[in-house]
């Protein structure tokens, strides 16, 4: 018998609990089996980029946090890299250290709502608030370290504009030492959980093929096996010092590159950084945190492209000087704009449940798509 | 109940001139609803608090704690304000189908109630077909919810109501299967009946009776939590897919309605849990000798009072049980729930169903050592559970203690 259905154009967002901020997905469904979801993005447009355009270097920097608000330190650092590497500035030791070390308590940060609102996504609530828990702590650190919880506005051309506070390098490692057990508990809770696992394993399978044509990056990337990432492969600050390994997708909950590789990437990557920071503190050097640099500052016409590893990835900032005290044009090239651009092409024949563990796996904030 | 009918057509004159039948029924109606007004209404909504206090422990948050001490008049507060707000129905819904889903639903879960008993002699109506009756008036709810996803008018409760449709269609074989055994072993349909084929000791009960009763009875576990719309199997109302579900577009009064019947839910699966393999309200005899000795009018109370307690405590175990598994599981998907249902589930019953029949076939008297055995199995699994429990508690709390900004 044959049994005629009809296509249901289902409206999932731009409100809606699980698109993480203000992303539309127009989803064709037939029953519970879609056969399109096609991303619609500009919802939170801002014109960060042309903001820049009229905004003086300096005055540029706190716009740059609210790029990815889940990653603003990384925002930070790499626009200020590109200023100081097109106005030849040479920043301090001792500040570079502290751009890493905030960097990656950041990256600890993100990672730990990106896995914890994941498992929200496929419904498992507590794992949820126990790592926006951890994620209270890491906060508390960096306020000490900068005065803000969220958007940190901590890097400053020419370095970083507070030194850290006595005893905060004793604080960070008490947090590290709880930290990582805790870790642990997130694995048994969460990655080891069979439903996790049966929810994630071979869903959403981006090959390592796809994800190169579409260009995506970071743990993303990461997640299909591919092993790049620009703290290694590119090396800038002080991470050719630091001994971390780079995670990548193994397959082992079913298929290389599905939800869950990428989902694993990120628990790995937390253990990386936890690492990572505890080098940093060993190796910190005395100095200044932050070298004399004009007032107004005019790098000489031209332009730069820097690429550094956001916690979305492949973070890159093109920076046009005309000779004056404002930008040119400056064009940031963010991870989350490319994650959206797949969903399209692996949503086809997907159920609905899993577009919500896809979506989540890809670890998009909102804000980072428009700019 | 006939013998407190029969006592009060003794003491009271005026009853003795009308037909006895029309005083039991009058008698049963007002025990029905005394009880649904003191004790399943009380306890949905002391369930949503203890639920909400339960889970905030679980997360290291800390909960409702406002209203009352230890926020335990929460529920009564939602309820005000929950009556108190404005009754929305949306332009584009069935007015009709929306105003009746609700009810639908609510009356559903409470005529399930009449056939649960609470001791030996508090039980509404000890109907000769009670857990068959039991089924089948709580598939009523599947018609409630299904209304009010298409009534809703809303692509996701219709999704939802189709979602949940299919589920508790499904999972109705298990449980069904499960319960099949059980009555194998009593002969009877009556939950009461079911009750006094048990013991008050552990390897008295049905779930020792062999070594396919403990298999029968998660089983009827896991359907019931597949019935009653509970983590891992809540994918009607999954949040973060369906915003809401069926219950999308409800406010006020009528959103609560399908939450007191999900929290009275929870109670049902319970209550069918105890009964049927867990010996219901079954106090030691001795015990029960000993508290009917009592003169006057504790006689008569205590021993119905200490059965109660045994059940409701029995009966608050699995509740805690069905609340910590929510909390702590993610959510399955669709298909694989239907997976689940048909590809273990049902033949797990169905196997449990001939093992028990082929038992009572070679072993009519059943066998005393397996049934010791079973129990002291269970015991120890038991035993290694809290211990790993215990353990997790141990090595997680430990360092957020250590952890100056705690």
């Amino acid at each position: 018998m044959e049994l005629n259905t009809e296509e249901m154009l289902l409206n999932m967002g731009p409100q809606h609990p699980s698109t993480h901020g203000v992303i539309r997905f127009v989803v064709k469904t037939d029953g519970e089996v879609m056969n399109a979801a096609v991303p619609d993005i500009g919802y939170l447009h801002r014109s960060i980029e042309k903001i820049a355009e009229k905004a003086t270097y300096n005055g540029f920097m706190p716009w740059t946090d609210r790029v990815d608000y889940l990653a603003a330190m990384n925002c930070n650092v790499a626009y200020a890299m590109a200023v100081e590497k097109l106005a030849g500035i040479e920043i301090s030791r001792r500040a570079e250290y502290l751009r890493v070390i905030a960097m990656e308590l950041n990256r600890i940060i993100s990672h730990l709502l990106a896995v914890g609102s994941l498992g929200m996504d496929v419904g498992a609530y507590t794992p949820f608030v126990h790592a926006l828990r951890e994620r209270e702590k890491a906060n508390d650190l960096i306020e000490e370290l900068c005065g803000q919880r969220l958007t940190y506005n901590y890097a400053r051309i020419g370095g970083v504009i507070y030194d850290m506070t006595p005893n905060w390098d004793k604080k960070v490692l008490a947090f590290l030492d709880q930290f990582e057990p805790l870790v642990n508990e997130f694995d048994r809770l969460l990655t080891d959980a069979k439903i996790l696992r049966k929810r994630l394993g071979g869903i959403g399978v981006v090959t390592a093929e796809d994800a190169i044509n579409y260009n995506l990056v970071g743990p993303n990337l990461r997640g299909s096996g591919i092993m790049f990432d620009l703290r290694k492969d590119m090396p800038y600050s002080v991470y050719p010092e630091l001994d971390f390994e780079i995670p990548v997708g193994t397959g082992e909950a079913g298929a290389l590159g599905d939800c869950f590789d990428r989902y694993n990437v990120r628990m790995k990557e937390m253990r990386e950084s936890v690492k990572i920071l505890r080098q940093c503190f060993e190796r910190i050097p005395a100095g200044e945190h932050q070298v004399k640099v004009p007032k107004k500052i005019r790098p000489p016409a031209g332009d730069t492209y820097v690429r550094t590893e956001s916690t979305r990835g492949d973070l890159g900032v093109y920076l046009v000087s005309d000779g004056s005290d404002k930008a040119c044009r400056v064009k940031f090239r963010c991870g989350s704009f490319n994650a959206m651009s797949i969903v399209e092409k692996i949503s086809r024949g997907m159920m609905v449940a899993d577009l919500i563990a896809f979506i989540a796996s890809l670890d998009i904030v909102a804000p980072e798509i428009d700019r | 109940m006939q013998k407190l009918a029969d006592l009060l057509i003794q003491k009271i004159p005026a009853l003795q001139s009308i037909p006895a039948d029309f005083v039991y029924l009058a008698v049963q109606v007002v025990f029905a609803l005394v009880m649904l007004m003191a004790f399943v209404a009380p306890f949905a909504g002391i369930i949503s608090w203890v639920e909400r206090r339960v889970a905030a422990r679980m997360m290291d948050r800390v909960g409702p704690n406002r209203v009352g001490p230890q926020g335990f008049f929460q529920w009564i507060a939602d309820g005000i304000k929950s009556i108190l707000k404005e009754d929305i129905i949306p332009t584009a819904a069935d007015p009709i189908l929306f105003r009746l889903a609700p009810y639908l639903v609510f009356a559903g879960m409470f005529a399930a109630f009449v056939t649960v008993p609470f001791s030996s002699g508090l039980i509404i109506a000890d109907l000769n077909v009670g857990i068959f009756y039991l089924i089948a008036v709580t598939s009523i709810v599947v018609v409630g919810i299904l209304m009010s996803g298409w009534a809703s008018n809303n692509k996701y409760s219709l999704l939802g109501g189709m979602r949940s449709a299919a589920q508790i269609v499904s999972y109705e074989i298990p449980s069904g299967l499960a319960i099949l055994v059980v009555v194998f072993l009593t002969g009877s349909l009556s939950i009461q009946d079911i009750i006094k084929g048990q013991g008050a000791y552990p390897w008295q009960w049905y779930l020792f009776d062999n070594p396919f009763m403990p298999v029968a009875f998660l089983s009827l576990f896991i359907a019931s939590l597949a019935e009653g719309n509970r983590t891992p199997f809540d994918i009607p109302e999954a949040e973060s897919e369906l915003v809401s579900g069926y219950s999308t577009e409800y406010s006020g009064m009528r959103f609560v309605f399908f939450y007191f019947e999900e929290w009275a839910n929870i109670y049902l699966i319970a209550a069918v849990g105890t009964a049927l393999f867990l010996g219901g309200w079954q106090i030691p005899p001795e015990v029960k000798t000993w508290a009917s000795a009592f003169g006057g009018g504790v006689g008569l109370v205590l021993p119905h009072a200490l059965e109660f307690a045994t059940f409701f405590l029995k009966a608050a175990v699995i509740v805690f049980v069905v609340i910590w598994i929510r909390w702590t599981l993610p959510r399955i998907r669709v298909d694989q729930l239907m997976s689940l249902c048909w590809k273990y589930l049902t033949p797990f019953g169905f196997a449990a169903s001939l093992g028990v029949a082929i038992w009572m076939v070679l072993f009519p008297q059943g066998v005393t050592a397996v049934r010791y055995a079973l129990c002291a199995g269970a015991a120890l699994t038991l035993l290694y559970f809290f211990y790993r429990v215990a353990y997790q508690v141990w090595y997680s709390r430990q360092p957020v203690h250590v952890n100056p900004f705690v």
